[in-house]
């Protein structure tokens, strides 16, 4: 019988879609019985509550605060992990995103509980739970489990599917905001810079053009025609992002985004596997890069061993016939 | 400023997939050992806030580096005191006696000892890629944590404007000193990081630095101090039991299309992705 607490993660109001797959988690570990809830934190979290009462939480908690206006971590940890103890919750979930990375670790050490960071399965066999995690860029699996009487987990969103809503009406219940760190008064937050892009993000994307340093400062040029023609998100690699073609938020790879979409095209990319650890489990892989030996060709089911600049407005113009 | 850099050594990342997995058990046997690059990102960065780039050699502060593992970690260790750093502490343990939190809780001991004003670590360790420590011990010190800082301006050393690395874009914060900052990749570009002795607009070469021979030679000299693990923490207990590895299911072998009207075909009708 599990106790599962989720935590949402909130963007200009709303619930992000992200937190879907921290749900998704829940519903798998309460499958054999118990029951988990929602809590969400933001200057609007009760209308952001609403986002989330048709998922088959038996009740979703907010805890509403102009403080919690923006994302600090020593003022949403405390709320976190004392809304976990009073409810006798046993789990903390969030999603891998930035925000969950940050967070989870530090309502961990409040717990006093063992943290599992970035899973991509949970097994459960009786009382006991099995999480497996992607370690060494994804080349190995690693299994653990948490000895301490509370988890605090993070799940990769690209391998726990969003969840879908399940029906049912769970209440909204008001909680209490707790005191914020005493390090909270020593950091100031000054400013959210988010890339503006009208194309999906890239965590949601079905479908993903990505470009790799080969493209230089064409990397717009060539690509948006792609990415329009299929709604695709824009990806890069990291020597793309560095050399200053494409901005710092559209890396995929260990430490940019993971992505897993239906389709991942790698266009004047090597395939390093940093860049490989992010977009992996896309579920179709095509690369097109001029040298047949690129690592890319390893993990591609299609590769087009071809010049990009002739290949890509070859594309484009196939796909608009 | 005095800051402290923890530093783990890993097996070769760009060798990663070269692994086994016997038994349960990875192998990194045949890879070199390298610093973890988020960590040499992270002593990067504590060399620049501690210098004004024209007269590098003239340190304004201290950079003390710290790594638990084995003695061969010295190796690690000394090639940090050569690009700079003025001290090492090495807390002599193994990979599979400690976990993030045990090492969040030594590093608190070692930091109420040390007294830094500031933990610069990388974000994360590419073995196991858990990115934990700096948040855990952030809060076990009861500091303020800025992590993923993608650049650094640092301000009459007292307090740090850090840009965070988020999904989607960058979040700026200020924290106010002693604070934990754990770094990411964008940290050694060029103007990554601002210190309040180098002239503003100064142009870093992109990366880190490499010691000279003359600094290799040098760094033989400088301390280096060794710690027993239960001289930090008198409770042991991992709060997480890691179990067998497995090796990820390989993707099967794809076939290479010769024209883009042959891969279109492909996704149409075989994949069925357009
Ligand atoms: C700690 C760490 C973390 C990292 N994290 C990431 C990460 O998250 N994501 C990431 O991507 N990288 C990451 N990297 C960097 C990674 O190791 C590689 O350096 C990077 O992915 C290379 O990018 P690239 O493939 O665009 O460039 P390159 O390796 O330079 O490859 C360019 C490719 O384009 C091909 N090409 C050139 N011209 C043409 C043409 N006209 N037509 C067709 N093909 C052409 C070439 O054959 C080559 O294969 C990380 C590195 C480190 C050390
Ligand atoms: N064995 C170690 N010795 C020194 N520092 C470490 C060690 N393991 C992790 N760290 C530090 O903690 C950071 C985050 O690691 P992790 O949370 O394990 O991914 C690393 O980038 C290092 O700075």
């Amino acid at each position: 019988m599990s106790n599962v607490l989720v935590i949402a993660e909130l963007h200009e109001g709303k619930v992000r879609k992200s937190t879907h797959s921290a749900i998704t988690f829940a519903r798998q570990v309460t499958q054999g019985g118990g029951s988990f809830a929602i809590l969400v934190l933001g200057a609007s979290a009760k209308a952001a509550a609403t986002e989330v009462t048709a998922y088959g939480a038996s009740k979703v908690l907010a805890c509403e605060d102009g403080s919690l206006a923006n994302y600090v971590c020593e003022r949403f940890a405390p709320t976190v992990a004392a809304t976990a103890k009073a409810g006798g919750f046993d789990t903390v979930v969030v999603t891998a995103s930035s925000f969950g990375k940050d967070l989870a670790p530090r309502v961990a050490a409040k717990l006093g509980a063992g943290y599992a960071s970035d899973i991509n399965q949970v097994k459960v066999d009786g009382a006991k739970r099995v999480y497996r995690r992607p370690v060494f860029a994804g080349n190995a699996l690693s299994h653990c489990e948490i000895a301490t009487a509370i988890h605090v987990v993070s799940v990769r969103q690209t391998e726990f599917a969003p969840a879908e809503p399940s029906g049912g009406d769970s209440p909204v219940e008001a909680v209490a905001l707790a005191a914020a760190d005493g390090a909270a008064s020593r950091v100031e937050f000054l400013a959210l810079e988010l890339g503006k892009s009208e194309r999906p993000d890239l965590g949601e994307a079905k479908m993903i053009v990505s470009g790799g340093r080969a493209l230089k400062e064409q990397f717009s040029a060539v690509l948006d025609p792609l990415a329009n023609l299929l709604g695709a998100a824009v990806g890069a690699s990291r020597a793309a992002c560095d050399a200053g073609y494409a901005p710092s938020e559209l890396q995929v790879g260990q430490t940019g985004r993971v992505v897993a979409p239906l389709l991942y095209v790698a266009i004047g990319i090597s395939g390093a596997i940093q860049h490989l650890a992010g977009m992996k489990s896309s579920k179709t892989i095509v690369a097109i890069n001029k040298d047949p030996e690129a690592p890319i060709f390893q993990v591609a089911d299609y590769g087009l061993v071809e010049d990009l600049f002739k290949a890509v407005p070859e594309l484009v113009a196939e796909l608009r016939n | 400023m005095k800051i402290l850099v923890p530093l783990k050594r890993v097996a070769d990342p760009d060798n990663a997939n070269k692994i086994k997995v016997t038994a349960g058990k990875i192998e990194t046997t045949g890879l070199e050992w390298k610093p973890n690059p988020f960590d040499e990102y992270a002593v990067e960065t504590a060399l620049r806030l501690t210098e004004d780039a024209a007269t590098p050699k003239a340190r304004k502060g201290e950079v003390v580096v710290v790594s638990f593992g084995p003695k061969e970690v010295d190796t690690t260790l000394r090639s940090a005191l050569a690009t700079g750093a003025d001290k090492a502490i090495r807390i002599d343990t193994t990979d599979d006696a400690i976990d993030g939190d045990l090492l969040a809780r030594a590093l608190k001991a070692l930091v109420e000892k040390e007294k830094p004003d500031l933990v610069l670590l990388g974000k994360q360790q590419v073995e196991g890629d858990s990115n934990q420590v700096g948040q855990l011990l952030a809060e076990y010190l009861g500091w303020p944590q800025a992590t993923f800082a993608g650049s650094i301006v640092s301000e009459a050393d007292k307090s740090l404007v850090v840009s965070r690395e988020v999904d989607g874009g960058s979040l700026k914060v200020r924290v106010t000193l002693p604070a934990v900052v754990s770094v990411d990749l964008r940290i050694v570009n060029p103007k990554g990081v601002q210190s309040v002795f180098t002239k503003a607009g100064h142009n870093y070469p992109e990366g880190v630095r490499f010691a000279a021979l003359m600094a290799i030679m040098a760094a033989k000299k400088k301390p280096l101090t060794e710690v027993k693990l239960a001289d930090l923490v008198s409770d042991p207990t991992l709060k997480v039991k890691t179990g067998a590895a497995e090796l990820p299911p390989s993707r099967k072998a794809g076939i290479k299309v010769k024209t883009v009207q042959e891969l279109v075909a492909k996704l149409k009708t075989e994949a069925k992705v357009l």
